[in-house]
């Protein structure tokens, strides 16, 4: 039987205690969108600014539950510098790490890259044996792949 | 005392209370949410399984006339248990949002024009919002809302006001978050008084305090079994037969209908018109054996231990955590439901729950599908611990060693 060791994680509660990278960035240029957690209620917003193809900067505002919060701010952490390529192939890895099915999505990426490195990430594997917060981990990249798309699209009309 | 409730006993005849989790008892406090199935309703439901199933209002052989008598029977007994003054103003639904649907989309589309007013207040359930948002978006109905005061009462300073040339006033009775229950009858008064008819959610009271529909003078009243011992899959909505008549059916096909012919169709008499197909038989059955083992309990006594096991629950969380633990809603357990919303410290609803569960206890966490009143408390989400029939006080002094094992866990 998981244990509340399996889901809360040390680096987990860093992230939560610490948060990184929350704030705001200007709109325009930067690119504001929220994600809902129909489940809890929970809020996150995301500022993405994009420049040649790459994550030039992101911020994190709304409110969550540690794991939601902690897998933003790690999230955020990964992401910045990386081209938007890049940030697909981390998105996949990290869905495939909560049991999400990613073949053959939008991107036309295939399996997950097993090259991948997810990092601090990885500590958020125990929550698949939570299935009900897989949600809560998954909220920030969902609200990120959206913010990425609304920002490609303004960046080539 | 005379009648009071034996919990030990009625803890017994739960068989789910008997299950072991995470290597303790179960302890459930999530009854707002759902409720417990006594053995009762589960003997109901596959004695007739096992012995008269068949479909209802057709056949003419034995086992049919049982199906038919025994789902007659069970509409029977809910009518009696809400003082309803005849048996075919109940109708059978799903659930209560079910029934909310049918009074906006079915009375609602028939009676109402672009401009109309339709009164809500702020503390309630999607399922009497979101039907009639609907009806704005397709009917240009315009809504209005009823605050709540500070301490989670509704605020009747401008009830009269807010309501005047409305043409529906629609509200829950006891407020699935905070507790509250509300004057049923003024505002019931208020709506007859500007020509608006009042709809009455009472999801929330129907399986906590005896009930008289009859006494309220409301025009429709909706109610789910689930939430009052009774199996998933059957609600109610009661109206008076005036309106009943004057309002088209909901959903259409086999067993609403007198007659249909190439050219069309005239309906069935009340309650019938509005239960199209094959109704949720052995459901409406378990949901009479739960009126039963109410009635076996007696609502006043229900009541009576609610309003008791709340205050403990209301004293023993202040005294264990003082300022750090915050209960949302009325102050006094004799104005309010068994419902306590509650935030600790800047701990996340879900993470207290998470910890709870490795307890055993059993505590909803989340927005509890009210989110406009969760935006007039100025929170994403709360915890949520709702108390039964089945509850004891060793169930409160759990919740509290739960949210110190949380505040333990999280210390930082």
């Amino acid at each position: 039987m998981p244990g509340l060791e399996d889901l809360y994680r040390e680096i987990i509660l860093d992230h939560y205690r610490s948060p990184r990278n929350r704030g705001e960035l200007p709109v325009p240029p930067a690119t504001r969108v929220e994600g809902f957690n129909p489940l809890c209620g929970d809020e996150i917003v995301i500022f993405l600014s994009v420049a040649n193809g790459a994550v030039e900067d992101i911020r994190i505002g709304g409110q969550g539950c540690s794991i939601s919060q902690s897998s933003a701010s790690m999230m955020s952490a990964v992401v910045k510098d990386k081209t938007v390529a890049e940030v697909h192939r981390l998105t996949n890895a990290f869905k495939a790490m909560m049991s999400i099915h990613v073949g053959g999505d939008d991107h036309g990426d295939a399996l997950p890259d097993p090259d991948v490195k997810l990092g601090d990430l990885e500590a958020l594997q125990g929550v698949v044996k939570f299935p009900v917060r897989i949600k809560c981990a998954t909220l920030s990249w969902n609200t990120l792949a959206q913010a990425i798309d609304e920002a490609m699209a303004s960046e080539d009309p | 005392m005379s009648h009071s409730l034996d919990v030990a006993a009625v803890k017994a005849d739960f068989p789910i209370l008997d299950r072991e989790v995470h290597g303790g008892r179960l302890i459930y406090l999530d009854s707002a949410n759902t409720s417990q199935k006594p053995r009762a309703v589960l003997a109901a439901m596959e004695h007739y399984y096992a012995n008269s199933n068949a479909n209802v209002h057709r056949g003419t052989y034995l086992i049919a006339e049982e199906a038919t008598n025994a789902l007659e029977e069970a509409r029977a007994k809910v009518a009696r248990f809400i003082g309803a003054p005849a048996s075919q103003e109940v109708v059978f639904t799903k659930n209560a949002t079910e029934s909310l649907n049918l009074v906006a989309k079915a009375w609602g589309r028939a009676n109402l024009r672009a401009g109309d007013v339709v009164v809500l207040t702020e503390l309630e359930h999607h399922a009497n919002i979101v039907p009639w948002h609907q009806l704005h978006d397709e009917l240009g109905i315009e809504l209005r809302w009823l605050p709540i005061t500070a301490d989670g009462h509704l605020d009747l300073t401008e009830v009269d006001r807010i309501i005047d040339g409305a043409k529906v006033v629609s509200f829950a009775a006891t407020s699935n978050v905070l507790g509250t229950m509300l004057p049923v009858r003024r505002l019931v008064d208020a709506a007859h008084q500007a020509g608006a008819i009042a709809v009455v959610d009472a999801s929330q009271h129907v399986p906590h305090a005896a009930t008289n529909v009859a006494a309220w003078g409301a025009d429709f009243v909706a109610f789910t079994g689930h939430k009052m011992l009774g199996p998933t899959g059957i609600g109610v909505l009661w109206g008076t037969s005036e309106i009943l008549e004057a309002t088209p059916p909901f959903l259409s096909g086999g067993e609403m209908i007198l007659n249909v012919t190439k050219e069309g169709f005239t309906t069935n008499d009340i309650p019938w018109k509005f239960e199209a197909g094959t109704p949720a038989i052995a459901e409406a059955i378990g949901l009479g054996a739960a009126v039963d083992y109410l009635e076996g309990l007696g609502m006043d006594a229900v009541r009576e231990h609610e309003v008791s096991l709340t205050g403990y629950a209301l004293r023993t969380l202040a005294e264990r955590f003082g300022e750090d633990l915050c209960v949302h809603g009325p102050a006094d357990a004799a104005e309010r439901g068994g419902v306590m919303s509650f935030t600790f410290k800047n701990l996340h609803p879900h993470d207290l729950t998470q910890v709870f569960d490795q307890h055993g206890v059993c505590v909803r966490a989340g927005h509890h599908c009210a989110k406009p009143l969760m935006r007039v408390l100025g929170v994403a989400a709360t915890a949520r611990a709702s108390l039964y029939v089945y509850n004891d006080e060793a169930d409160v002094d759990a919740l509290a060693d739960a949210i110190a094992a949380a505040a333990d866990f999280f210390s930082f």
